[in-house]
Parts: C-alpha cells; sequence; structure tokens
C-alpha cells in the first residue's frame, strides 16, 4: 500500500514537472532557443504567491493566477529586451544570455529573500483525502490534477486554436509566416510569455506543499533539461509523459534507496539519455 | 604584436617586485588561474565555439585527485596529477562521444547536468570526504609537497604553466587543426563538405581542454590545501571560466587574460567592499555582466578595441 501512495505522490509530482517543461520545450521548440532560467522562473512564481498570501492574503485561486499573470509578464520583458536580440547571433551570446539571467535571477532572490527555507501558510486545501487506503494530502492532489489539465490545455492551444497555429506556423517557417500575415516577433514573445506563465504557475501549485529557497531553480531548471530530453525537443506530448515519468522515478528512487538518491538517479538517466536516444521518446532524429 | 606580447611578459615577470606584499601577490596568483581555466576553457568554448558551462566537472576532479592520493597513501599531491588528467580525459571522451553527433546545445545542457550530478555525487561519497571535502599537507614534508609559506613560488609555477598554456593555444590557432576549429565554429555543415573531420575535432579539442582545465584545479588545490564540492565542481566554478574568456573575447589567444585582468581586481573589490566571499552581490553583478555582454558585446573586449582601434588618433592598432 505505502508503495502505491508513493507512485501516486510521485505521478502528482511528475504532472508538475510536465507543467513546467512544457513551457521549456515550446521556446526551444519554436525558436530553438534554450532558457537556462527557467528554473528560476519556477522558483519566483513560488516567490510571487509568497508575496500575495503576505501581503493581500488571498486563497490558491488568487496567488495562481497573480503568479501566471507576473511570469507572464517576465517571459515577454525578457524576449523583448534580450532574447530577440541575441537568437539570430553566435551560439555563445544565446548560451550567455538566459544563463546569465539565470545567475541574476538566483542571486537577486538570495540577497532579497535571504537564503532561509519558506513555505506557505496553510491554504483552504488542506487535509489528507483517503481513497481506498491511500492517502493523498489534498494541496498535492489539487496541484498535481490542476497541472495536468494545464498541460492538457497547453497542448490543445497549440493544435486546435488559430493562434496554436499561428505559433507553430512561426516555428515552421519564420519568413513563410510573414508572408501569411503573422508577425514572428509578437507570436514568439507569446510564447515567451506562455512558457514563463506555466513556469510562474508550476512555482505557485509547489508551494502549496513544499517548502522552498531560492536555490530550488537551479534544481528545477535541470529536472525541466531531462524531462525535455527525455520527451523530446519541442513536443508538449512528450513532456506529458516523460515528466510523469521522471516524478516516477524520483518518487521510486527515493523510496528505494533514500532521498539524496533522487537527483543522482534522474541525472544518471540524463547522462544514459544522451548515449542511447538523444533524440527523447516522442522527438525525431 | 611580438612587442606586446614581450612586454606583457616582461610585466607579469617582475609584477611581484613592484607590488610586493602578501596581499598584491595572492591577487597575482588567483588571476594567473584564474586565466589558465579561462585559457583552457577557450580551447573548445572559444575556438571551438562549443559552449560548455560545466567545465567545473574537469577542474573539481583535477583537484580532488591529487588530495585524494594525499589522503589515501600519503602521496605528495603532486603524484596525483597525471591521474587527474587521465580521469579528466576519459570523462571528457564520455561527454563528447554522445553529444558530439548532435549540434546545437546538446553539449551545453550535457555538460551542465553532468557537472551537477558529480557535484551531488560526490558531496555524499565517503572515500572523497563527502560534503566537508579533502584535505592536503598541512605542513609540507619536503619540498615535493608543495606547501609554500609565501605566494611567491606559486606566482611563478602559475605563470609558467599560463605560459605553457597560452603557447599551446597560439601554436593551435595556427595549425591546421586551428583552422578546422574556426570551420567549425563558422558553420559546422560547411565545415563537414568541405572534408573536416568534425567530430574528431571537437572531441580532440574537448580533451585538450579537460587536461588544462584538470590543471588548474589540481594547482587550485596544491596551493590551497584544500577541496570541497562546491569550490571544485560548483556551478559558479564553471561561470568564472565563461565569463573571463567571454569579457576579454572567446576564441582570441589573449581574451582570457583581458577578462581576468578585469574581472580579478573587480570582484577583489567587490569582495573587500561588501565583505565576505560568500556575498551574493558578487553573483549578481556576474549575472548583470552576462547578461549585458551577451546582449551588447558577444565578442567582448577584443571586438570593442577592433571597432575603437582605427578611430583612436595616430598610429592605428596593428593587427
Amino acid at each position: 500500500m505505502l508503495l502505491l501512495q508513493v507512485i501516486v505522490g510521485g505521478l502528482l509530482l511528475g504532472a508538475i514537472y510536465a507543467l513546467f517543461s512544457s513551457g521549456l520545450t515550446l521556446i526551444w521548440g519554436m525558436m530553438n532557443v534554450i532558457n537556462f532560467a527557467h528554473g528560476e522562473f519556477v522558483m519566483l512564481g513560488m516567490y510571487v504567491a509568497l508575496l500575495v498570501v503576505v501581503w493581500i492574503g488571498g486563497g490558491p485561486e488568487t496567488f495562481g493566477f497573480a503568479a501566471a499573470f507576473a511570469l507572464f509578464a517576465l517571459g515577454v520583458c525578457v524576449y523583448l529586451s534580450l532574447i530577440r536580440h541575441v537568437m539570430r547571433g553566435p551560439m555563445l551570446a544565446q548560451i550567455l544570455s538566459t544563463f546569465g539571467l539565470a545567475l541574476l535571477l538566483r542571486y537577486t532572490a538570495f540577497w532579497i529573500f535571504s537564503a532561509n527555507f519558506v513555505s506557505l501558510p496553510q491554504t483552504s486545501f488542506s487535509g489528507t483525502l483517503n481513497v481506498a487506503g491511500i492517502l493523498l494530502p489534498v494541496p498535492q492532489l489539487v496541484a498535481g490534477v490542476v497541472a495536468a489539465a494545464l498541460t492538457i490545455a497547453l497542448h490543445l492551444l497549440l493544435t486546435r486554436t488559430t493562434l496554436g497555429s499561428q505559433l507553430l506556423a512561426v516555428a515552421e517557417d519564420r519568413s513563410a509566416s510573414m508572408l501569411m500575415g503573422i508577425r514572428p516577433d509578437r507570436m514568439q514573445a507569446i510564447a515567451w510569455g506562455l512558457a514563463g506563465a506555466s513556469a510562474g504557475i508550476a512555482g505557485a501549485l509547489m508551494a502549496m506543499s513544499y517548502p522552498w529557497s531560492p536555490s530550488v531553480g537551479e534544481t528545477f531548471g535541470l529536472t525541466a533539461f531531462v524531462v525535455v530530453t527525455l520527451g523530446g525537443f519541442g513536443s508538449v506530448p512528450g513532456a506529458m509523459y516523460a515528466g510523469l515519468i521522471i516524478g516516477l522515478v524520483q518518487a521510486l528512487s527515493a523510496y528505494w534507496l533514500g532521498p539524496i538518491y533522487k537527483d543522482i538517479i534522474v541525472y544518471a538517466l540524463f547522462a544514459a539519455l544522451l548515449w542511447l536516444r538523444p533524440q527523447g521518446l516522442m522527438g525525431k532524429a | 604584436m611580438k612587442w606586446g606580447l614581450l612586454a606583457l611578459a616582461s610585466a607579469l615577470l617582475i609584477y611581484p617586485f613592484i607590488l610586493t606584499g602578501p596581499f598584491y601577490w595572492d591577487v597575482g596568483v588567483t588571476f594567473l588561474l584564474a586565466a589558465i581555466s579561462a585559457s583552457a576553457w577557450n580551447i573548445v568554448g572559444g575556438y571551438a565555439g562549443q559552449v560548455s558551462v560545466g567545465h567545473s566537472m574537469f577542474f573539481g576532479i583535477g583537484a580532488y585527485v591529487p588530495l585524494l592520493f594525499y589522503q589515501l597513501w600519503g602521496w605528495p599531491p603532486v603524484a596525483g596529477v597525471p591521474a587527474g588528467i587521465v580521469v579528466s580525459l576519459l570523462l571528457a571522451v564520455a561527454i563528447g562521444l554522445p553529444t558530439f553527433r548532435l549540434q546545437g546545445h546538446y553539449f551545453s545542457m550535457a555538460t551542465i547536468a553532468i557537472a551537477e550530478l558529480i557535484r551531488i555525487f560526490v558531496g555524499t561519497w565517503d572515500l572523497v570526504g563527502a560534503a566537508i571535502g579533502l584535505q592536503g599537507p598541512a605542513v609540507g614534508r619536503a619540498w615535493w609537497d608543495l606547501t609554500f609559506r609565501s605566494e611567491l613560488p606559486y606566482y611563478y609555477i602559475f605563470l609558467a604553466v599560463l605560459g605553457v598554456v597560452l603557447y599551446t593555444t597560439y601554436e593551435l590557432a595556427r595549425s591546421r587543426f586551428g583552422y578546422y576549429l574556426r570551420a567549425i565554429k563558422a558553420g559546422e555543415r560547411a565545415a563537414r563538405s568541405l572534408g573536416v573531420p568534425v567530430r574528431q575535432t571537437k572531441l580532440k579539442a574537448l580533451m585538450l581542454s579537460a587536461t588544462f582545465t584538470s590543471v588548474a584545479g589540481s594547482l587550485y588545490a596544491i596551493k590551497t590545501g584544500f577541496i570541497d564540492p562546491e569550490s571544485g565542481f560548483g556551478i559558479l566554478v564553471s561561470v568564472q571560466m565563461v565569463i573571463i574568456a567571454a569579457l576579454g573575447g572567446a576564441g582570441t589567444l589573449l581574451g582570457p587574460l583581458v577578462g581576468a585582468l578585469i574581472l580579478v581586481p573587480l570582484q577583489t573589490a567587490t569582495n573587500t567592499f561588501f565583505g565576505g566571499g560568500g556575498s551574493g552581490l558578487t553573483y549578481i553583478l556576474y549575472g548583470g555582466m552576462i547578461v549585458l555582454l551577451a546582449r551588447f558585446e558577444p565578442g567582448g573586449m577584443h571586438e570593442l578595441w577592433d571597432r575603437i582601434a582605427p578611430r583612436l588618433p595616430r598610429r592605428s592598432h596593428a593587427a
């Protein structure tokens, strides 16, 4: 029974990994830029949630939306002020720009919020649900289900709406999409906004049940790389499956080997993946 | 160019006699170590254009293995330097073989993830001191332990190593291999179509870079007599190599030297000013500098100079 509980817990966390990783994979697939600051976006989402609770006293609905809007805005700003100018430049500039941004955000957060771990006060989602002997903490259950729903919604947005077609058109062929009357700059800004929002909401969802400090961004960023590599670059459904798998692998290795091994196993999996199947599960070679 | 190099070399040689005292010597040693590491990174990150953001893995291995030799068998740390190089080379091959099949960001992502994997792993491994780290000989048993009270011997040892690294890079850049590297950087597909053995060349560049980075790590550990996961494998170790090379001009011979000449005094100043090396402000400054550099001057000081020099009055910059 305990094993089953570990599995469900892993899948619920995996759904959140899927959500923020789908933002990273979207940007990668659309403009071949990798955002080394993506984990820091997740971390900022957590602090936005904290600030909203402390200052305004809102519940999960309020801080979830606040984190989404704040990080959407940040994503758009980062694109317009930085990425737009470096994305067709030398690769060194591309990598340095988001890498430097990661350092800047991480250590500014250290400076403002200190290195101490913080957690949210209990929200309206609390308590534990007992489903056929499996104990499910309500905040984790809500977070996992919402994250899964939003990841699917992002996939539907990309595949079923006009906006999605426009985004994919820019990814496919920038100049051809311009001839069709699409503004690539605007679409790419929206993609960065969506990526930021996915990270922000994921952060707010995790803030409901886990304590954190400014250093978590590094871990989440690397987790997102592993998920995106496993799922295949640019594939949102791939990120969905891969996120669930990584969540499961982490939970099981923490259960069988001990908590300190959960990250080691995931990174080792990443190294093995680079050798065996670098294009990922759903990716094209 | 030749006279400039000569002037630079003599300036570095007589520096400890112009600015005397432990403080200036320590700054000098820090500068040389930073220049060595960044020059080593420059071979694969600058010349070949394969941006590694996890070079701390080679630095850390180079730092750990000598002190491990001392801790396990009581050997002088210097004896562990070749072993550190061998381990670094094996790791370079293990990373290079799979990632160099692919283009683009794979290599960057693989390096950052594997450096992090090693850092966490070393932090839990009791043989290498886990989170506490390893120590070298507290008091030197003989000269071959290389534990000097004064900074001066270290200064000249480091200077000699820097000379070797820069001379190798210089010869490399002039050789056919150097042209291969630049061709790959300019466009991998075009380079391959012209018959450049792309994967092999990238792998060789990474191996050479790993060797020198490993030596830099060994020098650090032997001088400091102490190493822990964060100072060996921490992400900031990699960051420093990248920012110094990029600041001066990645893919140029003296870029890393110029970058270190700017960054190390700046770092010393901020540390003195804000107090303590743990101050986050230094890293905020690093982050901000990297972003601005990438946005406005990705070629570093080298390209800036090339743009400014022709406009200067009197004699123009000799290329």
